[in-house]
């Protein structure tokens, strides 16, 4: 019987210490609540907005300083999406240097409007010539505007990519 | 210091000179009765923002900061559009109950904020058996939650207000039970009574632990009997919509929402009145200058600041702790902090018989 009523005060003992653990947590919270708010005031702070490493907003071919990117038209990226969001348009073209016949990327096509931001094309990509990119205002006032072309116009392979 | 006794009398005995006694009184009832109408509004006002922005604050939010000042005005704004939103009428609504509902429960929310004694002689209705007829008329609340949810003719209405029965039957006892351990201290049930009794130092610290035992007691206990999470079933949104005002929108919704918040002001109020010398100021022991300067504070500013930081405590336990379930509510209520209250009264009897309290 005595240890039936011990067992009771510990059981309340063993409450009372948990609730204060929980209530602790929430002090620290409200204690920094000046400096760790994590809100953000979107469209106030859109000058100096800071997306974070990992957030994936669209998918986006690399260009460099020459007008050159990675994309060796292999449509990895193409097979490796679940709703058919990317097309490869590419064509067999004679190397300027070599005098071979050689597989191309006349056009990549990124239908954003289908694109649920999965990485896996970016997983995919053998040469790493796509990346997801921190942009996220995708509103536009017409569906077509969401198609998109990633090469740019002019642009080819960076030379050593195979 | 701050006695408003003086004042009070002179502006009674002026009216008195000018319009007779009848007139007089019947003036004085209708400036009382605006003052506390006005008080119950601007109270609800204010907690309304004070708790959205606190629980913000508790969740690393920011809260409403948009309409006027650090978003003081919001709850402004909110009160305009619930005033001017329609009431919509339910055809399978028991029209009497449906329409009476809302103005039971404001009835007994301001009949309990008229107890409070807010400062010496600033209190509206000072009746000897004070502590009790707040017990007695604050549980006339669950009979508008009760005909609102029975009302409604809504299944989740209904569930709302029988589980709100079932809780505040329970938690009543509890109530009562802690009070009645400070009753044992006080040795008087009239409001102003409980405070003169602290003259000389606050219940809670001169009760030992029995006293900050019936403080939490009472502090869980009427946390439940005015629904608020962790004890909030009856209006659990996650389950049941909105428990028992589902049913109930524009003014007569606000007048659930106000009701709430003033009761959580009324129990922070007598938590205050109880156990923390109401509007006395803050003493320590044989410190002359410190209790000289503690005194020029007035005692309205006291009384706001104590109950101030009682409400913050139940915010802060709101935004803490997860909703119970009923059966762990009642088990609560019937399996710990009833034997806990009965085992505290035994003992705090104890102590003051052997007059061990400061």
């Amino acid at each position: 019987m005595f240890r039936a009523i011990f067992e009771y005060f510990k059981e309340i003992f063993q409450a009372i210490r948990g609730l204060i653990a929980g209530m602790r947590v929430t002090g620290k919270y409200i204690a920094h609540a000046r400096t760790e708010i994590i809100t953000r005031e979107y469209p106030d702070n859109r000058n100096t907005l800071q997306m974070f490493e990992r957030f994936r907003g669209e998918v986006t071919l690399l260009h460099n300083e020459d007008n050159e990117h990675r994309c060796t038209g292999c449509s990895a990226c193409e097979v490796a999406c679940p709703n058919g969001t990317i097309e490869i348009i590419w064509a067999r073209r004679e190397d300027p240097e070599t005098g071979k016949k050689k597989k191309q990327l006349e056009t990549f096509v990124y239908h954003l409007s289908m694109c649920t931001m999965c990485n896996l094309c970016i997983l995919a990509c053998p040469t790493d010539a796509i990346k997801m990119g921190q942009n996220f205002e995708h509103a536009v006032f017409d569906r077509s505007q969401l198609t998109k072309v990633l090469n740019r116009p002019g642009s080819k392979l960076q030379k050593g990519v195979e | 210091m701050y006695d408003f006794t003086p004042y009070l009398e002179s502006i009674r005995s002026y009216l008195e000179t000018h319009l007779g006694h009848w007139g007089a009184n019947f003036l004085i009832w209708t400036l009382v009765a605006v003052i506390f109408l006005a008080i119950y509004a601007v109270l609800g006002l204010v907690l309304v923002y004070v708790e959205r922005r606190i629980c913000a604050f508790f969740q690393l939010r920011l809260g409403p900061n948009r309409v006027g000042w650090a978003g003081t005005l919001q709850t402004v704004a909110d009160a305009i559009k619930l005033l001017l939103k329609e009431p919509v009428t339910l055809r399978k609504a028991d029209k009497l109950l449906y329409n009476l509902a809302p103005f039971i429960i404001s009835l007994a929310a301001v009949t309990v904020l008229g107890m409070v004694p807010f400062a010496r002689g600033l209190h509206a209705f000072d009746i000897n058996i004070g502590l009790l007829f707040i017990i007695a008329i604050s549980s006339i609340g669950v009979v508008g939650i009760l005909l609102a949810g029975w009302s409604s003719n809504n299944k989740y209405a209904l569930i709302g207000a029988m589980r709100s029965g079932a809780q505040i039957v329970s938690y009543e006892l509890s109530v009562g039970l802690s009070l009645l351990t400070m009753v044992l201290l006080t040795g008087t049930l009239q409001l102003s009574g409980i405070i003169e009794s602290q003259a000389t130092g606050w219940w809670i610290f001169r009760g030992h632990f029995p006293a900050v035992a019936a403080f939490f007691l009472y502090l869980t206990a009427s946390i439940a009997e005015i629904n608020r999470g962790p004890f909030d079933l009856p209006e659990a949104e996650s389950e049941l919509t909105a428990g028992f005002h589902t049913e109930y929108s524009g003014l007569k919704f606000a007048f659930f929402f106000l009701a709430e918040f003033v009761n959580m002001f009324t129990v922070a109020a007598i938590a205050t009145t109880v156990f923390f010398g109401g509007w006395m100021p803050f003493h320590i022991g044989n410190w002359e200058a410190f209790n000289h300067i503690m005194d020029f504070v007035p005692p309205l500013i006291w009384f706001l600041l104590k109950v101030s930081a009682v409400i913050f405590l139940m915010m802060w336990f709101k935004w803490t702790f997860p909703r119970l379930r009923i059966d762990q509510l009642l088990q609560l209520e019937w399996k710990y902090l009833m034997p806990l209250n009965l085992l505290n009264l035994i003992i705090m009897a104890i102590l003051v018989y052997l007059g061990w309290h400061f």
